[in-house]
């Protein structure tokens, strides 16, 4: 046990999360087991027969979670088109690859949803829309499925809140902790300060999570997202609103090599998009090439948005807002 | 006919990810019924009643929720026989974190929320530890960070369970939730069938009835607290 230890210090988790004590050193997983009191057990809600294959199962756990991070990288996910509610086709079929943003558009109940699904859960023509999700342009390991350590699409939106009560560098270092990752204090400082770069306002790492504002607990998750989550895709649902600098935000993914995948009509955020996905009646209608006519509108876009956000700034400074 | 048993901690969502599943399996001709147990009262009849879902429901009264359910379900087996349905749910009252409804060889699901904590799944017993399907709710009101610590905790404690997010408004996952149902072996008879792990234990003076406080009213199956030991404090 104590061999085993040494390797994996994270396998006493197993013993701390079903409420047992830690083994003495010198004996085996099964010996122990099997030195197990019948009435504690009983009390914990655990059975003997059982513990050694759960013991085994979760060290398999942790090692896959180690190997994970070196594993080869998903570099395309191609969505084959099913078909809208009325049953007609879509005619498409898209390849994403990771740093792209597709922007995704269509009014509520038009399907946006549901495509998210297809492919988190890598439909097979096996859901409603009757689309298919390849892998690298193969079919995917149906394991793939659930494994939660892989999931594919990580979600950030409008009226996500933390609920822990815990402060954000305790927040973000429990995080860490749970990706297995090396230097948890490091990364856990590399998020704080990202989040403070996209935030309006400064936190500090002592600030509690559920006592930052709108624009800060929006930067601490997509800085925590780009550096934490595994998952090769982000699905960004409405952060317009958010009082933060969207566009670096979205960047600061792209740059991790992620795939993201926004819901937004704000057209600063649509017209980044490399290309944009519109829905209607269930299914994608059009799939749109931002053009360079739209890209140059973009900086208009900016242009206006950064007025207005010196606006917003002189209004906070409490400044009369006469000449603009 | 299929046969699974859903359970979960109280307003973990158990009802409506159950009803999302459900509707998924109806667009695709699937008969599906369901028992609902409760204590004294539920609301969960209607709410399936209205997505036109056939339904019927155990109040267990003053006995304990999950024993009355060990105590109906071959009954619980043969009203879905009797009406034909291809696939039977079997919704728990879940009062306590400690009960354990589900059956040997039989699809068991668990439905936890995200809002009730990530040091949850470590106190949630043979419900959660040995279920084949963990169902996670209200992952849409939290972080990713938190669903993903979430998840991680769950899996620590049930190492082989399939986990699935559903969403139990929008229905997200619900179409997914319901191939996993469909997937639930046949069972045709649950006489002399195992329960997955024993229901905590009972019978003492206060399963009986008896209300007063005082080791000379306590009889039968009765446990003591240990304290620990310490200095009275100073005034």
């Amino acid at each position: 046990m104590a061999d085993l230890l040494r390797q994996m210090p994270c396998a006493a988790d197993f013993f701390t999360t079903l409420g047992l004590a830690i083994p003495p050193a010198e004996q085996s997983p099964a010996a122990y087991f099997v030195s197990l009191d019948a009435e504690l057990l009983e009390d914990l809600g655990l059975e003997r027969e059982g513990l050694e294959e759960r013991f085994f199962a979760f060290i398999g756990l942790l090692e896959s979670l180690q190997a994970g991070r070196s594993n080869a990288l998903i570099e395309s996910i191609t969505i084959l088109g099913g078909h809208d509610k009325s049953g007609r086709p879509e005619e498409f079929d898209l390849t994403i690859r990771p740093g792209e943003i597709v922007s995704i558009v269509g009014p509520t109940g038009s399907g946006k949803s549901r495509f998210l699904a297809d492919i988190e859960w890598l439909a097979q023509g096996d859901t409603p829309t009757g689309r298919s999700v390849l892998i690298n342009g193969e079919l995917p390991d149906p394991g793939l499925r659930f494994s939660i350590d892989r999931k594919l699409v990580a979600q950030l939106s409008q009226n996500m809140n933390f609920v822990m009560d815990l402060s954000a560098e305790e927040f973000v270092t429990m995080h860490a902790e749970s990706r297995m990752i090396e230097d948890p204090p490091g990364v856990t400082r590399t998020i704080i300060d990202l989040a403070n770069e996209l935030a309006g306002e400064r936190f500090s790492p002592q600030t509690p999570v559920t006592a930052l504002s709108g624009g800060q607990s929006r930067a601490l998750m997509i800085a925590d997202t780009s550096c934490l989550s595994t998952s090769p895709i982000v699905l960004i649902d409405e952060i317009e609103n958010a009082g933060i600098d969207r566009k670096r935000a979205v960047r600061t993914l792209v740059d991790r090599n992620k795939i993201v995948l926004m819901a937004t009509h704000d057209p600063i955020l649509a017209l980044m998009g490399d290309r944009r996905l519109v829905f209607k009646n269930g299914g994608i209608s059009t799939v749109i090439t931002t053009s360079p006519a739209e890209r140059a509108n973009l900086v208009r876009f900016e242009e206006m948005d950064a007025r207005l956000n010196a606006v917003r700034h002189a209004l906070r400074n409490g400044e009369m807002i006469e000449d603009i | 006919m299929r046969l699974v048993t859903v359970a979960g901690p109280p307003s973990s969502g158990k009802t409506a990810v159950t009803i999302k599943a459900i509707a998924s399996l109806h667009r695709e001709g699937v008969r599906v019924g369901v028992v609902k147990f409760d204590s004294l009262s539920t609301q969960d009849q209607s709410l399936y009643e209205k997505q036109g879902i056939a339904v019927t429901t155990g109040l267990s009264g003053n006995l304990c929720p999950d024993h009355f359910f060990v105590s109906n379900a071959s009954d619980c087996l043969s009203w879905g026989k009797e009406l034909g349905f291809d696939l039977l749910v079997i919704e728990s009252a879940g009062l306590c974190n400690r009960c354990a409804p589900h059956i040997q060889g039989v699809l068991a699901v668990c439905v936890i929320d995200n809002l009730s904590g990530v040091d949850t799944p470590k106190k949630i017993g043979p419900m959660l530890k040995m279920a084949d399907v963990v169902v996670v709710t209200k992952g849409d009101i939290v972080s990713q960070a938190e669903r993903e610590v979430f998840a991680h905790r769950v899996r620590q404690v049930n190492t082989s369970a399939v986990i699935l997010h559903v969403n139990g408004l929008t229905g997200q996952g619900g179409h997914e939730l319901g191939r996993l149902l469909l997937d639930a072996p046949e069972t045709t008879d649950l006489e002399g069938k195992l329960l997955r792990f024993s229901m905590p234990a009972a019978l003492c003076s206060y399963c009986l009835g008896q209300r007063r406080i005082g080791s000379d009213y306590q009889m039968g199956n009765v446990k003591k607290m240990d304290f620990p030991k310490g200095e009275p404090c100073t005034p």
